[in-house]
């Protein structure tokens, strides 16, 4: 297996973008990376699209993609994990780098959301679990899947809606430091909390937006890594897991298995001590769809002990300089969710992180060089860590 | 209009009339169906054609399981040689890697595990005052996800015992199944 790099990050301003389809959305991200990895479109040997789409007009994005950036005759396909598209895209880029493939690999995420109306955009995300069982007769949307662990975890653990709204406070607090985040503005728990319910107890303020967005990654192998930069970020190890289609078939509502069985996968990888993986990383993100998604996320993943993770963020240590800085891109909560480039989105801003150069105000200290990315598709459905090092691993 | 299947498509059409009315108005004065976007002003092409997708879901391998809604039975699948209890129900049982299954009614009894209310409404539910799923642990140990039938959803707790209905749903008028307090 050979080594990958990334060695050019690009990413669109995230948001409702009425103003650019598909195509020249993608086009911002992808051009944004080319320049940050010095290369060009000729330098690419093939592409991956990371695009849920349903919502959106084109069937194939890939081939829509590859002809108005100039790739095609280069193969490209379309690869999707409900809102773990992003990191499975990244995934299956990394694979063909590693196996020897491919040297130089583009990946990029996109979404359209609002080509569809909101209600149309609930629907089609509400039958994302399994349609027949849970979503025919009973009509859930994921907002109301994930109400279902924020009820169970909060009665059992006295985590309550202000501790929720903290996490929304805190993120929407990091999207203000990002030019490129759907949110541009602070808010308060007050205003947080007098938000109206979407799915009891989830409240409108404490779900990540319906948002259009791209994000790009050039990744390349060691052997011509050197060729892009000096200083690239190398993809340390991957886990993947996959939880059950129906929510009755899981055990409890207080975490996601999934996530607990691909951050061992990716930890175990990297020779991270899965019981103090903290110690391990400068910054993280977690897959916060909805507030109670990053506060079960930050246990799953063992940043947190179960049942007292909702304690750290009353206490803020996942802010900058607490214990350990948590989705200071804003997260999905305040940069935005635009399902397919949400997981690239977040690898963009930990290269960026990892390589000292983030936006004013929200760049973490970095000692240790290394960070976690954890992508949910779904509630739990499909999860996808990737550990990233400034080191050769 | 005699079941939900009619009554929402009404429903829909009813929904998208009025806005589709103006781009046609537009289309028809300007000679595109182009529009201001009504956040931002940007010029937004509205597509001329709209695909209707209504699904044909096979249901021969759990028919039996499906049927017995109609006696008003909730079942789930017992594996004739595991004895492994499958619900959602399902033909063939991957363990045992036979397709020899048996009707097993579930018990009507059951702890709440977990539940919502879902005040923002998928279009095709639209229809519905705010409604609340829940997840109940049935005595046989199995899960169901199903809608509760409460007046006051505060009055929910975990644990809380409730009991199986299967009956045809007011107003949408096919069977189904949901929870009551026991």
């Amino acid at each position: 297996m050979r080594r990958v790099a990334i060695v050019g990050v690009g990413i669109s301003r995230y948001g409702y973008r009425s103003d650019s389809n598909l195509a020249e959305l993608a086009w911002e991200a992808i051009n944004e990376a080319l320049n940050d990895a010095g290369a060009g479109v000729e330098d690419i040997d093939t592409y991956i699209v990371g695009n849920a789409g349903v919502w959106s007009s084109e069937p194939l994005p890939a081939v829509v993609i590859g002809e108005y950036a100039g790739l095609q005759p280069k193969n490209g396909i379309r690869v999707e994990a409900a809102c773990a598209t992003g990191l499975a895209a990244t995934r299956t880029g990394y694979s063909l780098i590693a196996s020897g493939e491919a040297d130089v690999v583009l990946v990029v995420g996109v979404e359209k959301m609002n080509e569809s109306t909101t209600p149309q955009v609930v629907e089609l995300i509400g039958r994302a679990g399994n349609y027949f069982w849970e979503f025919e007769n009973f009509g859930l949307t994921f907002p109301g899947y994930y109400a279902m662990y924020a009820t169970a975890y909060m009665k059992r653990y006295g985590a309550t809606e202000e501790d929720l709204c903290m996490v929304a406070v805190k993120n929407h607090h990091y999207a203000s430091l990002n030019p490129k985040a759907h949110f541009q503005k602070r808010i308060t728990v007050e205003e947080c909390m007098s938000s109206r319910y979407v799915a009891w107890p989830i409240k409108l303020y404490d779900s990540s937006p319906i948002t259009d967005g791209a994000a790009a990654l050039i990744l390349a192998s060691e052997d011509v890594a050197g060729k892009f930069t000096d200083s690239p970020v190398w993809i340390k190890s991957w886990g993947y897991a996959n939880g059950t289609s129906n929510l009755s078939r899981r055990s409890d509502f207080i975490g996601f298995e999934s996530t607990v069985v691909a951050s061992r996968m990716a930890y175990k990888r990297a020779g991270i001590d899965p019981d103090n993986p903290v110690k391990f990383f400068d910054v993280v993100t977690v897959h916060d769809a909805f507030t109670i998604a990053e506060i079960i996320g930050m246990g799953d993943l063992g940043l947190a002990k179960r049942g007292e993770e909702y304690k750290l963020v009353r206490e803020e240590q996942t802010y900058i300089g607490g214990l350990i800085p948590v989705n200071v891109d804003g997260g999905l909560k305040g940069k935005g969710h635009p399902i397919g480039a949400t997981g690239v989105g977040m690898i963009v801003d930990l290269v960026k992180q990892l390589q000292q150069r983030a936006d004013k105000g929200r760049q973490a200290p970095i000692s240790r060089g290394m960070a976690l990315a954890h992508n949910v598709g779904g509630t739990g459905h499909y999860v996808f860590t990737a550990v990233l090092s400034v080191d050769k691993p | 209009m005699k079941t939900v299947i009619l009554k929402l498509k009404r429903f829909l059409d009813g929904l998208f009339e009025d806005p589709l009315k103006l781009v046609d108005d537009v289309t028809d004065s300007s000679g595109l169906p182009v529009v201001p976007d009504q956040k931002t002003g940007d010029p937004i092409w509205v597509d001329v054609r709209e695909i209707r997708m209504r699904y044909t879901i096979p249901i021969k391998g759990v028919h039996p399981y499906i049927d017995s809604l109609r006696k008003g039975r909730l079942a789930a699948a017992k594996c004739r040689s595991c004895g492994k209890i499958y619900f959602p129900p399902q033909r063939d049982c991957p363990r045992c890697r036979v397709s020899d299954m048996e009707v097993h009614y579930l018990s009507p009894e059951g702890e709440l595990v977990t539940w919502t209310v879902i005040n923002v409404k998928p279009l095709s539910f639209m229809h519905h005052k705010d409604y609340v799923v829940g997840i109940v642990r049935l005595r046989d140990g199995i899960n169901v996800l199903a809608w509760i039938d409460i007046d006051d959803p505060a009055k929910l707790d975990v644990g809380m015992r409730m009991r199986l209905v299967v009956d045809k749903r007011p107003d949408e008028n096919y069977i189904t199944y949901w929870f009551k307090p026991a």
